[in-house]
């Protein structure tokens, strides 16, 4: 779980930065740019072949340790702890994920699978920038591209450090280092995504 | 602060064995004092239980002074009840009011099968032990004990985890009822010290072997245990031990597996 983790949380690192170049309000030129390299360059299609697979592996992992963890307790408690001596997050790891999962199954099929397919069969790449205008325009699909990041900050509230727990890396001085940039992180990535949708909306950026 | 007398209503797990189903049973008792412990509450509730010609519930306790990690219970949710870093023989009816009502179950794990009613077998914690959890010493004249110099550092930071007492709270609380607190304090105690160094990494990848045996679940970082831990064993110790046991993986895992 915590190598997959990483390397989705390595991958949306470079995701957000490149998105984040709507912000300049230049039209799309840079983040255009960006997408076009990131849509045709070799290496890069290689390392999302490479993604897909490791979002498949972090999936097919998470959903066996939920069905084994659960397997252990039969008999359960009649009056449960809740909050009082665990966090929620922490808890509902396989439920965060799966809503992360129905928001990146609507996701890719409104602007990857598309543009993949006008590469493949079609007149080459999409201009992404003003799909992205296009279809945040609708309230719905604002309020569920929120909805996906506010699940994202939640999960990497309890991945980020958790990650680092696994790999044996929490530990004296780093362990606050590590449990502060994941809080950190937890909040600016999702917050830079989710201002996206609400930048396009609200005609900050044209 | 000042004493009191207090009624309660009890809900306590009765369980015949292993076998039978369990189901809880409601009790009152009076006049408990607020100076008593929360195992002499249920000695006055047996004494009645055996003046009313009635089962007495069986509960485990030995040395009631907080180190030996004979005492269980789940009370109101809680392994060992609402007290940092305090076992159920240290919990002190002070925190109740009168008329309040406490639940009472055994420590809930497939890991640890239920013996009767509040009672459960912890045995799997004494297999992990077995596993690894020893050094090898020399026969012969005993040595001086300060012959191994170790580092201050060191040496309190395997005090720190040898502070564990072995009571399950930690698989009791978590809600994967993963054994990972436990087998880690065990296996960084030993790992922090030069006496443990020529099993350092057979210890851990059969420990680890061990607990996965027994049924244990697999630990998925949310940190329950450390809050309910009556020692405040860190998860610090989970890390460590994920770091011995790669460093053993790389190393080519243990002589002894199978």
């Amino acid at each position: 779980m915590s190598l997959t983790g990483l390397f989705l949380i390595t991958f949306l690192i470079v995701h957000c930065y490149i998105n984040a170049q709507i912000f300049w309000n230049d039209g799309g030129k840079s983040f255009d740019e960006l997408a076009h390299f990131m849509g045709t360059n070799v290496v890069i299609r290689t390392i999302e072949i490479g993604l897909f697979a490791f979002l498949i592996l972090h999936i097919v992992q998470g959903l066996m340790l939920w069905a084994k963890n659960r397997a252990k307790r039969s008999s359960k408690y009649a009056v449960k702890a809740g909050n009082v001596n665990s966090k929620w997050y922490s808890r509902s790891m396989g439920l965060l994920g799966t809503l992360i999962l129905i928001f990146l199954v609507v996701h890719i099929g409104m602007f990857w699978a598309p543009n993949r397919t006008a590469q493949t069969f079609g007149d080459g790449e999409l201009p992404l920038y003003d799909m992205m205008r296009d279809e945040f325009q609708h309230p719905g699909i604002v309020a569920l591209y929120l909805f996906g990041c506010i699940s994202l900050a939640w999960h990497l509230l309890h991945g980020f450090y958790s990650a680092f727990q696994t790999l044996g890396l929490a530990m004296h001085k780093y362990k606050m280092m590590i449990k502060n940039i994941g809080i950190g992180f937890s909040i600016i990535v999702p917050l830079i995504f989710a201002l996206m949708p609400i930048a396009f909306y609200f005609g900050w950026i044209q | 602060m000042e004493h009191y007398n207090m009624s309660l209503t009890l809900k306590v797990w009765r369980q015949k064995n292993n076998k039978e189903q369990g189901k809880f049973e409601t009790y009152s008792v009076k006049d408990i004092s607020s100076e008593m412990s929360f195992l002499e509450m249920f000695d006055v509730l047996n004494e009645q239980l055996i003046a009313e010609q009635k089962e007495p519930i069986a509960f485990d306790h030995d040395c009631r002074e907080g180190i030996c990690g004979m005492c269980s219970m789940v009370i109101n949710g809680r392994p060992h009840g609402p007290w940092h870093h305090t076992t159920t023989c240290q919990l002190h009816m002070r925190e109740y009011k009168n008329g309040d009502t406490i639940v009472v179950e055994p420590f809930r794990a497939d890991a640890f099968p239920v013996i009767k009613d509040l009672a459960v077998d912890r045995t799997a914690f004494d297999r992990i032990i077995q596993a690894g959890g020893y050094v090898s010493v020399n026969t012969g004249n005993a040595v001086d004990a300060n012959s191994i110099p170790i580092e201050k550092h060191s040496a309190d930071e395997a005090f720190a985890s040898a502070a564990c007492i072995g009571c399950g709270a930690c698989v009791a609380a978590c809600p994967n009822a993963s054994a990972m607190l436990f087998t880690s304090a065990k296996v960084s105690h030993l790992a922090m010290l030069p006496q443990g160094a020529p099993e350092r990494k057979t210890r851990v990848v059969d420990m680890v072997e061990q607990m996965d045996k027994e049924g244990f679940g697999g630990c998925t970082n949310i940190g329950a245990c450390e809050a309910e831990c009556p020692k405040g064993i860190s998860l610090e110790n989970i890390a460590r031990l994920n770091r011995e046991y790669m460093g053993a993986m790389l190393d080519g895992g243990s002589q002894n597996a199978v």
